[in-house]
């Protein structure tokens, strides 16, 4: 009995210690107060026939965001909460939403669907009227939910599993995970890359495993033999000599990898030690990969992958949201960071499409930003310089995936 | 005589246990119906429900059976899954969701049952640190098969496959059920606070009434001296069997309630991996091992606990943490029960002596 006693106190440690490591913050950006009255007569003028004039008595929007800010994911959902951040300071500096400021919190999720619901509830009580979120897929179907049942208008940065924007008040900024894949299968085809593909997907992960499933079904239309389909999971993530022994074996010309960078950059130099120099393919959750510590990047030479924003290219938008970013939170966007302040910035033009404020109800909100959704047109950085993004009624985001390819350590576009 | 006022203890004691459950639940609804609770107290009326389930269920094995297990929220997942499972497939055919999550619920206890003792069976020979350490490798193991398990159907039936959703080869029209490790997706959501309470109820009257019966004494006879009740005919198999597998059927419970108010249900190793079921265990060992009472306060407080101290920002979980040692060490501690039963006797003196005046 002492020694049951004796390990159960042992576990209750190791459990406060390691298991729920969580957190969870909150920012509010609050009304800036003084110069709002100039920007309150403009939303005035904007808002036609609204009620123009009224909106110094300190109504904002509310905005919540949520995503893992913990756990393994801890990445993206901090990329997320920052990268909303930034737009929202930005937004509420230029004078707000027709207007008004936008009030901003987020809720840590643990990436784990009954977490999320709590988070999703806090947020709730906090008052919130749209959500930028959830950053996974997973939280993201079961919020999605919640959202319609509750008339809240959703956008996700980044839930990319086809499910999460089943109902009709979900939009996301990312894309699905089919038309990656099937965007992969065609590009690799209509290029003549490779005829022998090998896979390495990662079957615990919604978006790897939908990727590869559109991919096994466009690539046989593209002519593409696919020699090896290998999976791991979470468990396994350190040693791909098995699979790439498999790939190699069975001669495949490119490797397909639709996981994300880290595993990716194990995956690179394991292939590296083994002697084993297909071309690599990746999507957009490859993206980052030359920021990994500790990874050789010259092993990532001559790497492709389709993504749609990259921290080093050199538009004003781009070079503006970087800077700023690196000046705030000390280090380098990541896609989801981008994905997350376009997320914002398309609630801001849906809004004044809209004539939406903030005293109306949330369910009119809903009503009226899915309305105006289809609509807009913003400049985005995870659309394709030069070209406005915008979306159909289903939710989904018009823009195509970009090929690039690693050149000296940067990213060079393929055409 | 003495036998009857035994018996009349502890069936206030139980009574007590049921008293506790039903006022609470009357209270809540009461704040339900006039508007004072707030959102994230109402989403975490069946979590709760579902914890406390967890761990009366863990206390029967670990409390009265004295044996260490780690791998309850692997039984936690069969039910859930084998639950989930049959209200995809039936919901339609059956109509009434209250019915098919009754018969759900049956059917997650049998599932849980049934890998309570093939699990049970072969490591019940074992005892203390290696049954707990092999009972955790079987939670990890029937989650991981979960998570490589792909079942789909079209109008030929039912199709499995341990490799992916293509590999079912499903005639068109044709449904995947079960997507590996993407779990069950879009199940109705149909339990509630009033269903919870009803399930921990049940959970309660099965416990309660296995501890007092004759099957509980001789459960709790071969955890004091295994030797001395095998020496009177008690069989040690049997009955440490039969406490196992009731603990894992009632596990199976939890899980089907918890699979039922989640529209996405996934394997992944935060809901059912080894971290849940030292959570679990924590509940127990927190409320009193053998304390059926105590688990069930103990699953509801540390359940909601981490979720109001989300003002708290970043501190959240060490706060969480800080305050489960503090509860540990005040529980346990010999230092700090020897002030507490000096603190409890000068109390019962003082109010002996004001008697005497």
């Amino acid at each position: 009995m002492k020694k049951v006693f004796a390990l159960g106190l042992a576990a209750a440690m190791a459990v406060s210690m390691t298991a729920c490591g969580g957190s969870s913050s909150e920012e509010t950006t609050a009304a800036a107060g003084a110069g709002d009255t100039e920007a309150a007569a403009d939303a005035g003028e904007a808002a036609g026939d609204a009620e123009g004039g009224e909106a110094a008595d300190g109504a904002a929007f509310k905005i919540g965001a949520m995503g893992p800010s913990t756990g393994s994911a801890a990445v993206y959902g901090i990329a997320v909460q920052n990268g909303a951040q930034i737009a929202i300071d930005e937004i509420n500096a230029a004078g707000g939403i027709n207007g008004y400021q936008i009030e901003y919190q987020f809720q840590d999720d643990e990436n784990d669907s009954e977490k999320a619901l709590n988070a999703y509830n806090a947020l709730k009580d906090w008052g919130m009227q749209i959500l930028v979120g959830t950053t996974t897929s997973t939280p993201c179907i079961e919020i999605a939910g919640q959202t319609s049942a509750d008339g809240i208008f959703q956008i996700t940065p980044s839930g990319s599993a086809v499910e999460c924007t089943a109902q009709p008040n979900v939009f996301r900024v990312c894309f699905s995970d089919p038309a990656q894949g099937a965007a992969s299968a065609q590009y690799i085809g209509e290029h003549g890359l490779a005829s022998k593909v090998a896979v390495i997907y990662d079957s615990s992960s919604v978006y790897s495993s939908g990727i590869y499933e559109q991919f096994a079904a466009e690539a046989a239309n593209q002519g593409i033999e696919i020699v090896a389909a290998e999976a791991f999971t979470a468990d396994s993530a350190t040693d791909f000599n098995t699979q790439l022994q498999k790939a190699k074996d069975n001669g495949a010309e490119l490797v397909f990898l639709p996981i994300y960078y880290t595993e990716a950059s194990l995956i690179l130099s394991q292939a590296d030690a083994m002697g084993f120099a297909p071309q690599f393919f990746g999507c957009d959750g490859m993206d980052g990969i030359l920021q990994v510590e500790n990874f050789d990047t010259s092993l990532a030479e001559g790497l492709m992958l389709l993504t749609p924003f990259a921290a080093d290219a050199t538009d004003d938008m781009t070079v503006n949201f970087v800077t700023q970013y690196q000046d705030k939170f000390g280090e380098t966007p990541i896609q989801f960071a981008a994905d997350a302040y376009d997320a914002v910035y398309a609630v801001k033009a849906a809004a004044e499409a809209g004539n939406v404020t903030p005293d109306m109800a949330t369910e009119d909100i809903c009503n009226a930003l899915v309305e105006a959704m289809p609509t807009i047109s913003i400049d985005a950085l995870t659309s394709i310089v030069g070209e406005q993004m915008t979306w159909t009624a289903e939710g989904e985001p018009n823009k195509a995936p970009k090929a690039v390819m690693i050149q000296d350590g940067a990213y060079t576009a393929m055409d | 005589m003495k036998g009857k006022k035994l018996l009349n203890k502890t069936w206030k004691e139980n009574a007590v246990t049921y008293g506790i459950v039903i006022i609470a639940y009357i209270i809540i609804q009461i704040m339900v119906q006039t508007g004072n609770i707030s959102s994230l107290m109402k989403g975490l009326l069946v979590p709760v429900c579902v914890y406390v389930i967890m761990a009366v269920s863990l206390n029967l094995v670990v409390g009265i059976s004295g044996e260490l297990s780690l791998g309850h929220a692997g039984f936690m997942c069969a039910g859930a899954f084998s639950g989930a499972l049959f209200t995809k497939c039936m919901a339609d055919t059956i109509g009434n969701p209250v019915v098919c999550f009754a018969i759900a619920v049956v059917v997650g206890a049998a599932t849980a049952a049934v890998f309570g003792i093939l699990i049970g069976v072969p490591v019940l020979r074992l005892q203390g640190d290696y049954l707990a350490i092999v009972t955790l490798a079987f939670g990890e193991i029937i989650k991981n098969i979960v998570n490589a398990l792909f079942i789909g159907r079209d109008e030929n039936g039912l199709h499995f496959s341990l490799k992916s959703a293509m590999d079912l080869n499903l005639a068109d029209g044709g449904e995947v059920l079960i997507k590996g490790p993407q779990g069950i997706t879009g199940n109705p959501r149909v339990a509630s606070f009033t269903i919870g309470v009803i399930l921990i109820l049940i959970t309660l009257f099965i416990v309660q009434n296995v501890i007092n019966s004759r099957t509980g004494r001789a459960v709790m006879a071969i955890r004091d001296n295994r030797i001395a009740a095998q020496s009177v005919g008690l069989s040690v198999t049997k009955y440490k069997l039969m406490a196992f597998t009731i603990s894992a059927a009632l596990a199976g419970v939890g899980g089907v309630l918890y699979a039922h108010n989640l529209t996405t249900l996934t394997a992944l190793p935060k809901n059912f991996g080894y971290n849940q079921s030292i959570m679990i265990l924590v509940f127990v060992v927190l409320g009193g091992i053998g304390n059926i009472r105590g688990s069930v306060i103990a699953a509801a407080i540390l359940t909601v606990l981490p979720e109001l101290l989300r003002g708290m920002n970043d501190y959240r979980m060490l706060i969480y943490a800080i305050v489960l040692i503090v509860i540990m060490i005040f529980n346990s501690a010999p230092a700090i029960i020897g002030y507490r039963e000096r603190f409890m006797e000068r109390f019962k003196n003082k109010s002996k002596t004001k008697e005497a005046l």
